[in-house]
């Protein structure tokens, strides 16, 4: 795609020389990760589009809605209400945080014990390579892990726009009170930033896009469920990843047109992996694109993943919003209700997300669990291990992994996954 | 028949042959793994008769490229091949070149919760034998040479680059170079340790890989544990062992207990 977008990434100030190694780098992981599987449903051709254009055509769209007069809101969270941001008129994109670059550059601001979706964050902008983060007209930070929110005091002054929006970590009225006031905040805030003015009619047209957005991915979730699996856990996850940036309306077309194509797969018993495959219930940190490195490993070792307990995944799109309110007041609540229930390792304590993960065990017809932990993610890390537990006192084959996204660990990861594999079979 | 477990490790090269009718072992040999691992197997598989072949370690992919044989990894190889030494165990701990691994073992014989060093070699038989070079001790005699040490000393630093200067540190004050040896082994075995509890601490254990040959370790593993454990005369060939009697199971179709 280089020729053509040039002159787009020059005006959006990209390293075009450290920007063309990373797009080679991804052409060819996504080429050997996952065109290289065998019998993909078709309906996968128009996510290997969206992929190919990842840097091109969707980055166009972003320029042309801008020259509109929308705005492009940048997000590192499942948190920020994307209804808002559609009702004021703007694009919400998911900012890439899954690989490491100029790791070298992060470090002189980072600790380098600093997890690595973080330290990514930092380094797609420090290296000039992301361009969702250089169109964006404002980045929303949030205060989740004690890592993210002290590392946006540092993101700050590098980027043009930041906004942070405080969290609850308790699930009491006290932090319900400050989810409302902070969307309310940011309700506010997009009305500044795009001019627009959110009523009832923009918020509810922003909640129902989401909505549908969400009942696409619930439906391919629960064809999951099937023997043979009928499409491959990568798929499902680069789906899921793909959520965060495409067009919502072209998005959940695409994501139902495969669904169709699935159900007839199942019909016909056509499965991409044999009858009878080991099948895992992944659980743990957020998967942001392009990481891809577990999900890999554990389906060419001959296991097929069959659900995410995760922010790309189901935690973050699991339930809806109410639509039942015609106020604006009750509409902001409604929003508030869904999110404030999102088991987010965040919230102390916790329980809700050992309920999804045995919910999504039985649902999905999971052998075994395999708990991702990034390095130095204490939410997610200290989590993992009544987990693990719990999980095994109920007979729940459990490993839990914490690595990151370097390459140096895949020998040692391959064996403890096939190993675990050869206990679950 | 005659079936053979390969289990290529970070440092040497096991053989294991047994004939599936007396379920006896036929052959056993051993060989460096070397800097060219793929040679290695050639040269060590040359001459070699066997109707089933299944190999383990972390170069089990070489050698199915070599021929096309079946892998397992190294903890099922482990976990089978002390079962079958020692069919009353419940726990497996094995110390290797570079990978430790704790397993627990179902009633069955199969594998249950297990655990292994992540990316880092601290605690294995690589941090012990680079810190026998480092006291210029050959490694098989520096567990001997450990048990002479009196105990009371810790090394704190798990990282072998970091334990090797707290180690030169301490001998810089004059402190007996017997009781640095001592409280690094200890280092290897309180380690282990943790990760061993984490999945079982039900005995009885088998310890097997390489540095189940070190005396002194197997002494602090007792003390630690307040059990014995058991250790078979050629722990470091547990896991092709454990591959070979994998074949027999395979093509037998049961998981009888098998006597060496």
């Amino acid at each position: 795609m280089s020729q053509q977008y040039e002159s787009m990434w020059r005006e959006l100030g990209l390293d075009l020389t450290a920007h063309d190694a990373l797009l080679k780098v991804l052409a060819q992981g996504y080429h050997d990760i996952f065109l290289s599987q065998a019998n993909r449903p078709t309906g996968m051709d128009y996510f290997n589009f969206v992929v190919s254009e990842v840097h091109g055509l969707r980055i166009q769209e972003l320029m042309d809605a801008k020259r509109q007069g929308r705005k492009v809101v940048g997000s590192y969270c499942v948190f920020v209400p994307e209804e808002i941001v559609l009702a004021a008129d703007g694009v919400c994109v998911g900012l890439c945080a899954g690989a490491d670059f100029a790791t070298d550059e992060v470090e002189k601001l980072l600790p380098r014990n600093t997890c690595a979706l973080i330290k990514s964050a930092f380094g797609f902008k420090l290296g000039k390579v992301c361009p969702y983060l250089e169109a964006a007209d404002m980045i929303v930070g949030e205060n989740t892990c004690d890592g993210k929110k002290k590392s946006y005091e540092l993101l700050g002054p590098l980027v043009k726009n930041l906004y942070v929006m405080d969290l609850p970590q308790v699930k009491s009225e006290k932090g319900r009170e400050v989810l409302r006031s902070e969307y309310w905040r940011f309700k506010e805030e997009m009305e500044l930033l795009s001019g627009v003015k959110i009523d009832a009619e923009r918020l509810k047209k922003g909640i129902d896009a989401v909505n549908a957005k969400r009942e696409a991915v619930h439906r391919l979730s629960r064809l999951r469920n099937s023997d043979p699996a009928p499409i491959s856990g990568l798929d499902s996850l680069l789906i899921n990843q793909i959520y965060f940036y495409d067009d919502p309306a072209r998005f959940t077309s695409s994501v139902h047109k495969l669904c169709d194509e699935i159900e007839e797969r199942i019909a016909a018993r056509n499965g991409v992996f044999p009858e009878g495959a080991p099948r895992i219930l992944l659980s743990g940190c957020p998967m942001a694109v392009p990481n891809w490195k577990l999900p890999w490993i554990i389906e060419s070792s001959g296991a097929v993943i069959v659900g995410e307990e995760s922010c790309i995944g189901e935690r973050g799109t699991r339930n809806l919003v109410e639509t039942t309110s015609e106020s604006i007041e009750g509409m902001i609540e409604a929003l508030v209700d869904r999110y404030f229930d999102i088991n987010c390792a965040i919230y102390t304590p916790n329980p809700g997300r050992l309920d999804d993960i045995k919910a999504m065990k039985s649902e999905y017809g999971a052998d075994g669990v395999i708990h991702y932990g990034l390095q130095f993610c204490q939410p997610y890390q200290i989590e993992s291990i009544p987990v693990e537990k719990t999980l095994e006192q109920m007979s729940v084959p459990t490993l839990r992994v914490d690595t990151d996204y370097s390459m140096e660990d895949v020998g040692q990861l391959k064996t403890r996954i096939e190993a675990f594999i050869e206990r679950i079979k | 028949m005659v079936v053979t477990g390969i289990d290529v490790g970070s440092r040497a090269i096991k053989i294991v042959q047994m004939d599936s009718s007396t379920l006896s072992v036929v052959n056993m040999k051993k060989t460096e793994t070397t800097f060219n691992p793929k040679e290695q197997i050639l040269k060590v598989m040359d001459g070699l008769n066997s109707d089933v072949y299944i190999s383990t370690g972390y170069g089990r992919k070489l050698v199915q490229d070599v021929c096309g044989c079946e892998a397992i990894t190294e903890i099922l190889a482990h976990a089978t091949g002390a079962k079958s030494l020692f069919p009353e165990a419940n726990s497996v701990l094995d110390i290797g070149g570079q990978d430790t691994k704790a397993i627990s073992l179902e009633k069955n014989g199969q594998v249950g919760k297990f655990e292994m060093n992540d990316r880092c070699a601290a605690g294995t038989g690589k941090f012990l034998e680079f810190m026998a070079t480092s006291f210029q001790i050959p490694i098989e005699k520096f567990g001997d040479f450990a048990l002479k040490g009196q105990p009371g000393l810790a090394i704190n630093s798990m990282c072998t680059v970091f334990a090797e200067s707290e180690a030169t540190s301490l001998m810089a004050k004059g402190i007996p170079s017997e009781d640095i040896a001592l409280a690094l082994h200890l280092s290897v075995v309180k380690r282990s340790l943790s990760m061993l509890r984490r999945v079982s601490d039900v005995g009885p254990f088998v310890f097997s890989g390489g540095v189940a040959k070190n005396r002194c370790v197997v002494k602090m593993l007792e003390d630690e544990l307040k059990s014995s454990v058991f250790v078979d005369e050629f722990p470091e060939m547990v896991g092709a062992l454990g591959a070979a009697t994998f074949a027999i199971y395979k093509f037998q179709g049961t998981r009888k207990n098998i006597a060496k």
